[in-house]
């Protein structure tokens, strides 16, 4: 009979969605023995594929994975062994074992780690292959071995084939040599060595980001060419035919019918020596909570300028959208930035235009707070593009300019460094409903990593659930760290509970949730003075919540910081002050001494920025 | 509100004679009400019949009673006031000091009469009867997944509904369940607001971005494609406005837009509104001039120095009694310096934010220098 019906490789857990007591007996459940100790002692006939395998060694333990994450470089990478002939094999090791699974509790895990992604042909990291009991076995599996898993969690010991490759060049893995990276198996990521970048794209409305970035994109390739010509005709026939290549990024019906951006577009794309998760923001005034959105996930920003006269102008005053993103990505913690001075081509490749707005903007910028050292200047024209992918050929351009092209400037950008030890903080961008069971939830992982099959904590709705599948940029994997903009796919909550702003986390240590807190906010320019009772909107990550400032404790000298005046009745512009802030549901937040890019939030009132300011203590 | 019957003494004590006609005047009636005053209504009570065999039956009988006011609960959504009190008059069916809890109806008179009857109360009379101030107004204020339905009468801003819905977002490759969920919001709202349609003098529609031209779109497709002719008659009623949020606040900002305040002139909660604004760019541009919190309104007001005093009436709901009168002392005094006083209504969203703000607030005629006591705190922290 098993001939006729795959009775084998029939995945029981499909067919009981989401209940976890079908399916298995009793005796497994969780309340006689932890999850981490059945997956490794008990066998089950569902995890044929490579048994959970407990590291033993200790040096996996002493480091928590401080590993970095990476997009797979090559979708070949994504190989997974399976490897139903090592069953045997280590199922022996397994009850070798049994000391160590103590400690093992502490890390939290249910799932043993693996590392899954193996590049061809590149120097992976060196995991321990000591630990193994089956590495020969495991040498034996070939890297390109692509079979693909019917489940997603499957673990793959896929790191295995790279064994016997060199121990990986520290000074390649990050920007920064990151000795910390180590052997700890599953976590030592390095799709090819390229660290993983988020990039923002903000500025003035119609300033030209969508269709920068598209040319971008379709001269990388990442856009076929008959994609393109599909995009010119149809624009043309809806007569905007200038917006030809921002509708690589601009999807939506209404977005292409309008011409405008109205929520973050999100893509990746490569260069050189780094993997870039590309956020196009929407510049008009109204869009800014999805743009804050998309800057609160960006390690870097690209501010693209209008070059044209008076474009530059209108964009730059107060009312205008150039200044507004600027403080805004440098509230939300960005500190390199590069300037695309756009539309050059309507000037004239003119250095005096350019000079004019690189010093108004220098200038700027400088009181923004962002480092001169950490700002670039960038001529290019989106819709012709020059100067994007390689140095300009314009004579007019070459003339007084020879810096770097666009992309070049994004390759060299720092990538910062990511808390992937910190417990596992996820915050919820998006929610929806994808085939199969369980839904698929969209975030960027601020800190720690994530595995298939681990089980998560959502605050505020304080309810767990499991890990059933992770996805980045369209590709499935078994983990992800921080820094990945992924998204999830859970199984064991209702949709209805999770919403935009809920966080997932770490069973363990969970973000706290509150109504009250306690804030320093520095206060920017602002017509109307901050009493009492003031009703703001409070945009955290991705939160945008109505709240009060409850209470007015005191305010801070500048720069000091000390305590100039206790009890104000008002606030205005430029203060540094101490308030209590309270928001009408509860939202979960942490500290800025906890985590530096977790504890920012921004007020807005009456579609403008009022105050940028980091949390210091949660009621 | 009907005044049908009027009678105070010099002593300011005596009684009155109302009838509501509407909802509002419930609210109104909830801001005349005092603990100790005496009400009489109409009212229902059921009654212990006993039988001459010794079997108990239970009667509703429809009575008058006179009760003295001991608590008084009002339903901001449903708009009913119910009154709890002993008996002070004698009655068939209900003994002397025995409880019962009237709940004022619409269209049935009742009398209310009082110790002592001050500015601030009779101004509520006069504005209650004050036929003229009736525009309702309904407004959506909506943004992308949440939207709020409010209706906004001279006296109160009540919310009716609110739909909150996790929209997807885009992704790469598929935007389509993005639009059905628009959708599906779209044809909710248009159902909670057809009740509507006949009883406001307009509808303001407001969101950011393109939102609400999306959703008068399709609400009058869908009107020419069910030939819902209610709706198409009713078309010139809808205003489109710009607003930064879909949150009950930016309602604020609503009423404030020129263009609105064009059509709606003449009410109140647009007034307010204005009102509020001026004191707060009084207190930017010249904070001497501009004072909130009691204590310091108090001592300008000792000074002559009120031009305009905005209130919230939620004050005068106080129950302590010394309290109150503290605060119409206030009022009368202001008043008859010449100064104007405003009396903001709780329920509308300027009110609210007056209340945060400790519920008095002064625009003075000069500047008084900043009387800063740190070491009082004279708001109070209600937690």
């Amino acid at each position: 009979m098993s001939r006729h019906r795959n009775v084998r490789g029939y995945n029981y857990d499909e067919d009981f969605d989401d209940d976890d007591m079908y399916g298995q007996s009793v005796d497994d459940d969780y309340c006689c023995i932890s999850p981490a100790t059945a997956n490794q002692f008990i066998y089950s006939r569902q995890e044929r594929q490579a048994p959970k395998e407990e590291p033993l060694e200790e040096e996996e333990y002493e480091d928590e994975s401080k590993a970095y994450s990476f997009v797979p470089l090559f979708p070949l990478a994504k190989s997974r062994d399976v490897s139903h002939n090592k069953l045997d094999s280590e199922v022996v090791p397994k009850v070798a074992r049994m000391t160590v699974s103590g400690k093992k509790q502490t890390m939290g895990f249910d799932v043993p780690r693996y590392l899954t992604h193996i590049s061809q042909g590149e120097n992976g990291v060196v995991t321990a292959s000591l630990r193994r009991g089956g590495s020969p076995e495991n040498a034996t599996a070939t890297p390109a071995s692509e079979t693909t898993s019917k489940r997603p969690e499957t673990p793959s010991k896929g790191s295995n084939g790279d064994e016997p490759s060199t121990v990986p060049t520290p000074g390649r893995s990050s920007g920064k040599a990151r000795q910390t990276i180590n052997i700890k198996a599953e976590l030592e990521k390095r799709q090819g060595g390229k660290p993983l970048l988020n990039l923002v794209v903000i500025g003035h409305v119609d300033a030209g980001k969508s269709t920068l970035m598209g040319h971008l994109l379709y001269l990388l390739g990442n856009v076929n060419k008959r994609t393109m010509h599909k995009y010119e005709q149809e624009s043309k026939k809806a007569g905007k035919a200038s917006f030809a290549y921002a509708w690589v990024l601009d999807e939506t019906g209404e977005e292409r019918d309008r011409g405008v951006t109205m929520d973050v577009g999100m893509t990746k794309f490569e260069t050189n020596s780094k993997v870039v998760t590309l956020m196009d923001a929407p510049g008009h005034k109204d869009f800014i909570p999805n743009m804050i959105t998309g800057a609160a996930q960006a390690d870097v920003a690209v501010l693209v300028v209008d070059a044209s006269r008076g474009e530059f102008e209108a964009g730059f005053e107060a009312g205008g959208q150039t200044r507004e993103h600027a403080l805004l990505v440098r509230s939300l913690g960005v500190t390199q930035l590069a300037v695309a001075v756009n539309k050059m081509d309507q000037v004239n490749w003119q250095q005096e235009r350019f000079q004019d707005i690189t010093s108004k903007l220098g200038h700027f910028l400088k009181q923004a707070g962002f480092k001169e050292s950490d700002v670039f200047y960038i001529p290019t024209s989106g819709l012709s593009g020059e100067n994007l992918t390689t140095r300009s050929s314009v004579a007019q351009l070459t003339s007084w300019y020879s810096g770097r092209s666009l992309l070049e400037q994004i390759d060299a950008f720092k990538a910062p460094q990511r808390s992937v030890d910190k417990p596992f903080r996820l915050c919820v961008s998006d929610v929806f409903k994808d085939q199969g069971s369980g839904f698929c939830v969209t975030g960027k992982i601020e800190a720690g990593y994530i595995q298939t099959g681990d089980r998560i904590l959502a605050m505020p709705p304080n309810e767990t659930c499991n890990v059933k599948g992770i996805t980045l940029h369209d590709e499935a994997l078994d983990w992800a760290a921080a820094g990945d903009h992924v998204s999830l796919t859970v199984t064991g909550m209702d949709i209805i509970k999770i919403n935009v702003g809920c966080v997932f986390c770490d069973t363990k240590e969970p973000i706290r949730v509150c109504t009250r807190f306690r804030a320093r906010i520095l206060l920017f320019n602002i017509e109307v003075p901050i009493t009492q009772g003031f009703p703001v909107l409070l945009h955290y990550q991705t939160v945008s919540e109505p709240a009060t400032i409850r209470k007015l404790i005191s305010v801070l000298h500048k720069s000091s910081g000390e305590v100039l005046k206790k009890k104000p009745k008002c606030l205005s512009k430029g203060m540094n002050a101490i308030v209590e802030i309270q928001t009408q549901r509860p939202v979960s937040l942490e500290l800025y001494k906890d985590y530096k890019e977790l504890g920012r939030f921004m007020l807005r009132y009456v579609g403008s920025t009022i105050a940028a300011g980091v949390v210091t203590e949660v009621k | 509100m009907k005044l049908l019957h009027k009678d105070i003494e010099k002593d300011n004590a005596g009684q009155v004679t109302l009838m509501p006609e509407e909802a509002e005047d419930m609210w109104h009636t909830y801001n005349l009400l005092q603990v100790g005053d005496s009400l009489r209504a109409s009212t229902i009570r059921k009654v212990q019949t006993e039988s001459p065999t010794g079997s108990v039956g239970s009667s509703r009988v429809r009575t008058t009673l006179t009760l003295c006011v001991e608590t008084i609960d009002f339903d901001s959504q449903a708009c009913q006031l119910r009154v709890k009190g002993t008996n002070l008059e004698e009655n068939q069916y209900v003994k002397m000091g025995a409880y019962h809890t009237i709940e004022l109806e619409l269209n049935r008179k009742f009398t209310l009469a009082k110790k002592s009857w001050d500015s601030v109360v009779l101004d509520r009379i006069e504005q209650a009867c004050d036929a003229t101030q009736k525009a309702d107004v309904a407004a959506v204020v909506m943004q992308e997944g949440l939207a709020n339905l409010v209706l906004v009468t001279p006296a109160m801003t009540l919310l009716r509904a609110k739909v909150e819905v996790t929209i997807p977002r885009k992704r790469r490759g598929s935007c389509t369940q993005h639009e059905k969920v628009a959708v599906m919001v779209y044809c909710l709202l248009s159902f909670l607001l057809l009740p509507f349609l006949l009883v406001v003098k307009c509808i303001l529609v407001a969101s950011p971005g393109f939102v609400k031209d999306q959703f008068i779109t399709y609400l009058f497709k869908e009107a020419v494609r069910h030939d819902n002719k209610i709706l198409l008659e009713n078309r010139p009623k809808f205003m489109l406005v710009h607003s930064s949020s879909g949150h009950k606040y930016s309602l604020k900002e609503i009423l404030s837009d020129p263009t609105v305040t064009n059509r709606l002139s003449d009410t109140k909660a647009a007034g307010e509104v204005k009102a509020l604004e001026d004191f707060y760019k009084m207190l930017q541009h010249e904070p001497d001039r501009a004072f909130y919190g009691l204590a310091h309104v108090e001592k300008a007001a000792e000074a002559l120095a009120i031009d305009t005093l905005l209130i919230s009436d939620k004050l005068f709901r106080h129950q302590d009694v010394p309290t109150r009168s503290r605060y119409v002392r206030l009022v009368d005094n202001v008043r008859d310096n010449g100064g104007n006083v405003r009396i903001f209504s709780s329920l509308h969203v300027s009110g609210e934010q007056l209340t945060q703000l400790s519920g008095v607030a002064a625009i003075l005629r000069f500047p008084i220098a900043d009387l800063s006591e740190p070491e009082d705190d004279s708001s109070s922290d209600d937690d």
